[in-house]
């Protein structure tokens, strides 16, 4: 039953970052409807910037983790005004092929660095003594991300559902004209929810980067799991990230956990969320929380 | 003295010339009427002027203030609102909520009044909901309020289309085709609040619409559109007396 316990734990902590970091990518989808494909890029330049301002710029890891977090806010604000702003109203496949592209890009730039190759860690900050609760083991850097990350992902609902900035986000993935009608400019909309994206990404990265270690292979893999879990919550929806995220988490440790190791299987971690995906997907094909289109005929 | 200027504006999309030449001088304080076959380009000379789409060539001005070049958001700002020929609304809010999210643009509170709903921030607030209350009687709306805007009837959607342009307090209002698929007694009642717009509201009304029984009645000024072109301007007998006109709407004898 401890085991079981341990699994749980560990599944939301994984979870709650997978949700923070598919956080960013729902805020683009919501606003723009872009599939961001370099994402994952995004999230390892973030813990690259976080490493680098701690270690190399000798800077306390908490206002280099804050730092980080602005200097990636702008840096995909930046992204989306010099490679996507002149794109708006261009079919949606010309979008995501720069987007790709944008992945290569930030891949060559981060192999051109001692990071594409080596992997460092965090100096440890917090006592590496893990808390134990009834048997069970926890971190004090998992305890701290989790914190932060449910401590983000409560200041961007309260963003979202409140702050007049929140709300003409919302108002322009609803309906573009009108918004433009009633005076909301879309493409500063845009501009911010790829700050926003950036700014999670940058937190979603330098906490996996205190928890794992700094690897681009992990970094990269953190990146594609962020796919299954946008497509599992429903693309647009935060809930539905959040919820998708924390499954995700789940399903991998149970995974890990239970099968790999038994009855012959390895690997299954990596596996069963993709064929989870797909049943639940049979079932509802436009994710557990995703807006459902219906049109009046 | 002209209000709203369009000179010699003239639209294309790759070789289609939606708009050529197009000149238009808008009056302050009155309704003027844009008519025309369909694909005239009466949508596209609204486009132009709310700044969905910007001239290929030619000027627009609005109170000697460039339009030409400006973006929906700023159009806006000046104080010229929209509504749309095909609905374009929060479809998930209610009536209430589509108007106070309109209202909310020109919110001039900070954030620290915001957050604690303090001071200006509880009196803007109390101000802009009497306003937009004010909106919904006028519109004669009471009935929906609470409603998810998805839900209400085409006829009421149009008017509640016409009421968040109105939220925005412009100085001018462009309302393209208000009444189109409207049952009469809908009509009639979009007619009076056209009315009303000019009159109580002293809003200058911009409008497109198909019912030339309407728009003879109600226009102070005609332009008629026909392939992108003005064929015709005046008031509701020399436009009907125009032989150009006749032939766009009837053919050659």
């Amino acid at each position: 039953m401890t085991y079981f316990f341990q699994l749980v734990v560990s599944g939301i902590v994984v979870g709650s970052i997978y949700a923070l970091a598919a956080i960013g990518f729902v805020l683009i989808y919501k606003s723009s409807r872009v599939l961001n494909i370099a994402h994952g890029q995004i999230i390892a330049a973030g813990a690259y910037i976080t490493y680098a301002l701690t270690v190399w710029c000798q800077i306390p890891i908490y206002i280099s983790f804050v730092l980080s977090m602005i200097v990636t806010f702008f840096l995909a604000m930046s992204v989306e005004r010099i490679f996507l702003r002149r794109l708006i109203g261009e079919p949606i496949i010309s979008v995501i092929m720069v987007t790709i592209g944008l992945m290569s890009i930030i891949d060559g730039l981060i192999y051109l660095t001692p990071f594409g190759s080596e992997n460092f860690s965090f100096p440890a900050f917090l006592p590496t003594e893990p808390v134990v609760f009834a048997g069970i083991y926890i971190s004090y850097t998992q305890i701290v991300g989790v914190i932060i990350t449910f401590l983000l992902i409560g200041i961007f609902s309260w963003f979202f559902k409140k702050s007049t900035v929140g709300i003409s986000m919302r108002a322009v993935s609803d309906d573009q004209m009108a918004s433009m009608s009633i005076g909301i400019s879309v493409p500063r909309v845009f501009g911010l929810a790829w700050a926003c994206a950036g700014l999670t990404a940058a937190a979603a990265g330098g906490i996996i980067g205190n928890i794992t270690g700094l690897n681009f292979e992990t970094l990269h893999a953190f990146g594609i799991i962020v796919f299954p879990v946008v497509i599992l919550g429903g693309l647009d929806s935060l809930p539905g990230a959040v919820a998708a995220g924390i499954i995700m988490g789940l399903i991998q440790q149970f995974a890990s956990g239970y099968l790999d190791g038994n009855f012959g299987l390895n690997g299954t971690a990596n596996l069963l969320p993709y064929i989870i995906l797909l049943v639940i997907l049979l079932f509802k094909p436009h994710g557990l929380f995703g807006t459902h289109e219906i049109e009046r005929v | 003295m002209p209000n709203l200027k369009v000179s010699d504006v003239t639209l294309t999309f790759g070789g289609l010339h939606a708009l050529s030449g197009v000149n238009m001088d808008v009056k302050a304080g009155l309704i003027t009427s844009i008519i025309g076959p369909n694909g005239a380009g009466k949508t596209s000379l609204l486009n132009c002027i709310s700044g969905f789409y910007h001239p290929t060539s030619g000027e627009i001005h609005y109170n000697g203030q460039r339009l030409t070049k400006s973006s929906p958001h700023q159009v806006s700002k000046i104080g010229i609102a929209r509504a749309f020929q095909n609905l374009e609304l929060f479809r998930g809010l209610s009536v209430l909520d589509n108007l106070m999210l309109a209202r909310h643009q020109n919110l001039s509170y900070g954030l620290l009044h915001a957050l604690a709903f303090f001071g200006k921030a509880s009196r803007v607030e109390a101000e802009n909901r009497e306003h937009v209350e004010k909106i919904i009687d006028f519109m004669e709306l009471e009935a929906y309020r609470k409603q998810t805007v998805g839900n209400l009837s085409y006829g009421v959607q149009k008017s509640v289309e016409v009421a968040r342009a109105l939220t925005l307090a412009p100085q001018m209002i462009l309302l393209d085709e208000p009444m189109a698929g409207m049952n009469i007694e809908e009509k009639e009642d979009m007619v009076r609040f056209i009315f009303d717009i000019k009159n109580e509201w002293e809003i200058t009304v911009i409008l497109v619409e198909h019912d030339l029984g309407v728009v003879m009645d109600i226009s102070d000024q005609i332009y008629v559109l026909d392939f992108g072109e003005v064929i015709g301007s005046g008031d509701a007998e020399q436009v009907a007396s125009n032989p150009k006109v006749i032939e766009a709407y009837i053919g050659e004898e």
